[in-house]
């Protein structure tokens, strides 16, 4: 057993004994013995995962960042066959310079393949891509005590649906197959404008996002009045012309975990302030790397320890666009009376192409995702703010959820049964239990 | 682009350090006991950029199967740039104390096996008048603790024997680099109680073995740090080294 593993948020904190994958054939061997030993387990790939869904109900997960060769690459067709345990950081380490890009990426490219199946991770090309697992043409799955399968919208149908997006509970997948996107160039070529407000937001939204690949905004989630939901939209696309470069920057590092969080009232108003002042008022065109564009978190390594040691909580939801953009001006009235919040609180317009996965996070509607430290009155604030999504017929994101109710999990997951049902009885996790309980 | 041997080819130090020299597009000629796990390793290089991979199965402490080996290994590649001696086990030292057949064994598979797999390149790069011969021994070979003194032992003899034909090889412009790791996070130590802050990734250490190699080091202690540390450790006088339960 090596040295503990968290879920990135560290909270709920319980510390995961880790067990070691590094081999294929020694998959199914380490599962039986987890299993034996401690009742059941869970597969982690990098802890990318911000609640619950990442920790053992039994707190023994098996680890298999370890796994992590690539099996066969074809820069033909731009096929990637690896391990589950290869990081998308890793991927484009070897596929940028043949003129190949992930398909769909999300904000970190820290997490591995298994783990981006697992959650159906989408980014900010959702509109016009869908989720990861629209890309994912087939992966392995050990299930404890069967013979290793192999899933693909042909083979094993229904445990393909239900391993996408099914946030590690129908097996271990062992490897996977995605298909990338050709490109030019790995330079990105962005838009930036600010906006007043989420009326401005809406309308920059309608007219921009069918035009580009990847379309963002960033908010400022303490504004208020006539201000509220006000922030800077981003927009980009591989430029046409440029180099096939992979981005190698040094990283700069968290070392500590700070006992109280850096993260307070003051150093987020005047952050955001100057945030948002800082950006321009007029669109303005710029082109750079695609680390900056689409990771500008990982560049901080171990960002998450600036909450302190108690943690901290995400909250992502998505409500349909029907109902939006009044739930949204709901929801950040609710966030900024609270006075609590984060750093770039993102909000991002998700297209209506449907996901293989049964259990996958987004719809047709708009996402916002914000980060909260720890502490005890964020119950009566995410309280407000589930009863404002559950009106709205929206939902919450499992992978980086620790406090929705089961009931609203289950509402807003109807075909939770029928994860339920194809679920590895072995596997379970904290999150698992919580909401079907 | 080098040409690189690599035996113990499926260590977790020896992955790491392959998977750097793949991003150069090397050419490699690996040499491990398990068939499968040399072709997972192998296929995992190619994606990664080496021009080209060769696979041998071998067992290190098969000291007769050492000769065809190199035959092989200098068939495909031509001659080799670097040589990366990366196999080894970690022995119960309790078990060694109390069966001398299993500890011959453990001195086998860490000492005797790399001593005549050195003795045997050595010749090659002398013809060859150029080249790196990078062997892993280990900082327990800077003392015997009571802990595990076997394998300490068995590195100890490895390192010596470096340090010798370091100094014979030098005159015919051979590198003979003796790396040692302190403790690496791998499948081998895996469920040892090591402190965290000292626990380095594989990574890490083949970052200081490739730059070892290009700057010709002689004992490298991987990471750095190491050198301080088994400096203090190795200045403790007997009368309190015997005291302690290292």
């Amino acid at each position: 057993m090596s040295s503990p593993l968290y879920s990135w948020g560290r909270f709920p904190y319980s510390p995961q004994g880790a067990h070691r994958c590094s081999w294929r054939s020694e998959i199914a061997t380490l599962l039986g013995s987890v299993i034996d030993t401690y009742g059941g387990t869970l597969p982690y790939g990098n802890g990318r995962s911000y609640g619950d869904s990442c920790l053992a109900e039994s707190d023994q997960v098996v680890h298999m960042r370890t796994l992590d060769r690539f099996i066969q690459v074809d820069w033909q067709q731009g096929t990637v066959l690896a391990e589950s345990g290869v990081t998308l950081a890793e991927i484009l380490a070897i596929s940028i310079p043949q003129g190949w890009f992930l398909s769909v990426t999300p904000g970190t490219q820290f997490a591995t393949i298994g783990g981006a199946i697992a959650n159906d991770v989408h980014g900010k090309n959702h509109h016009l891509r869908g989720t990861f697992g629209n890309h994912v043409r087939r992966f392995g799955l050990l299930r404890h005590g069967q013979e290793p399968l192999t899933c693909s919208p042909t083979d094993n149908p229904e445990l393909y649906a239900a391993t996408i997006g099914g946030l590690g509970l129908t097996g271990v997948i062992t490897w996977a197959e995605i298909q990338l996107m050709p490109i030019r160039s790995s330079q990105i070529d962005s838009t930036v404008v600010r906006f007043g407000n989420l009326v401005e937001f809406f309308a920059l939204s309608a007219e921009l996002d069918h035009q580009h690949e990847y379309s963002v905004a960033w908010i400022d989630c303490l504004a208020k009045g006539a201000q509220t939901g006000r922030g800077v939209f981003i927009v980009g696309e591989h430029a046409r012309y440029g180099s096939l470069e992979v981005d190698e920057r040094a990283k700069l590092r968290v070392p500590l975990t700070p006992p109280v969080s850096l993260i307070n009232n003051l150093s987020l108003r005047a952050f955001n302030e100057v945030y948002w002042r800082l950006h321009p008022a007029q669109r303005t065109r710029k082109r750079g790397s695609y680390e900056p564009f689409f990771y500008p978190l990982d560049r901080i390594l171990h960002w998450n320890r600036i909450y302190g040691r108690r943690g901290f909580q995400q909250y992502q939801c998505v409500i349909p666009d029907s109902v939006a953009e009044v739930a949204m001006r709901d929801l950040l009235g609710a966030i900024a009376d609270s006075g609590q919040g984060s750093f770039l609180a993102v909000l991002k317009r998700c297209g209506d192409i449907a996901s293989p996965g049964l259990l996958s996070f987004p719809l047709a509607g708009t996402s916002l995702a914000l980060d909260f430290p720890q502490k005890a009155d964020l119950t009566a604030l995410f309280t407000r703010l589930d009863a404002i999504v559950r009106e709205a017929g929206g939902r919450l994101y499992p992978a980086k959820d620790a406090h929705m109710t089961g009931s609203d999990f289950r509402q807003a997951y109807p075909v939770w049964e029928k994860l339920e049902a194809l679920r590895d009885p072995t596997l379970i996790s904290r999150f698992w239990k919580r909401v079907t309980a | 682009m080098k040409k690189i041997l690599i035996i113990g080819a499926t260590s977790a130090i020896a992955t790491a350090c392959a998977r750097l020299w793949a991003g150069q597009g090397s050419e490699f000629f690996l040499v491990a006991r398990n068939n499968e796990k040399l072709e997972q390793t192998a296929a995992d290089l190619q994606a990664r950029g080496a021009k080209a991979v060769t696979l041998h199965r071998m067992d290190a402490t098969d000291l007769a199967a050492h000769p065809g080996m190199l035959d092989s290994c200098l068939n495909a590649l031509q001659q080799i740039d670097i040589a990366l001696i990366a196999h080894g086990t970690l022995p119960d030292q309790k078990a060694c104390e109390q069966d001398v057949g299993i500890a011959l064994q453990e001195f086998a598979n860490n000492g005797t096996s790399v001593i005549a797999l050195l003795t045997r390149l050595a010749n090659q790069f002398e013809i060859q008048r150029c080249g790196s011969l990078a062997v892993i021994s280990s900082v327990a070979g800077d003392r015997g603790r009571p802990s595990n003194y076997l394998y300490g032992t068995a590195k100890a003899a490895v390192s010596t024997f470096c340090e010798g034909l370091r100094a014979r090889l030098f005159k015919v412009g051979v590198h003979v680099m003796d790396i040692k790791p302190g403790f690496v996070d791998t499948p081998m130590t895996q469920g040892l109680p090591l402190p965290a802050a000292l626990v380095a990734k594989p990574e890490q250490v083949a970052q200081c073995i490739l730059k070892g190699i290009e700057r010709k080091v002689a004992i490298l202690y991987a990471p750095g740090f190491w050198a301080l540390i088994m400096l203090i450790i190795r200045s403790i006088p007997q009368p309190v080294f015997k005291r302690l339960n290292l």
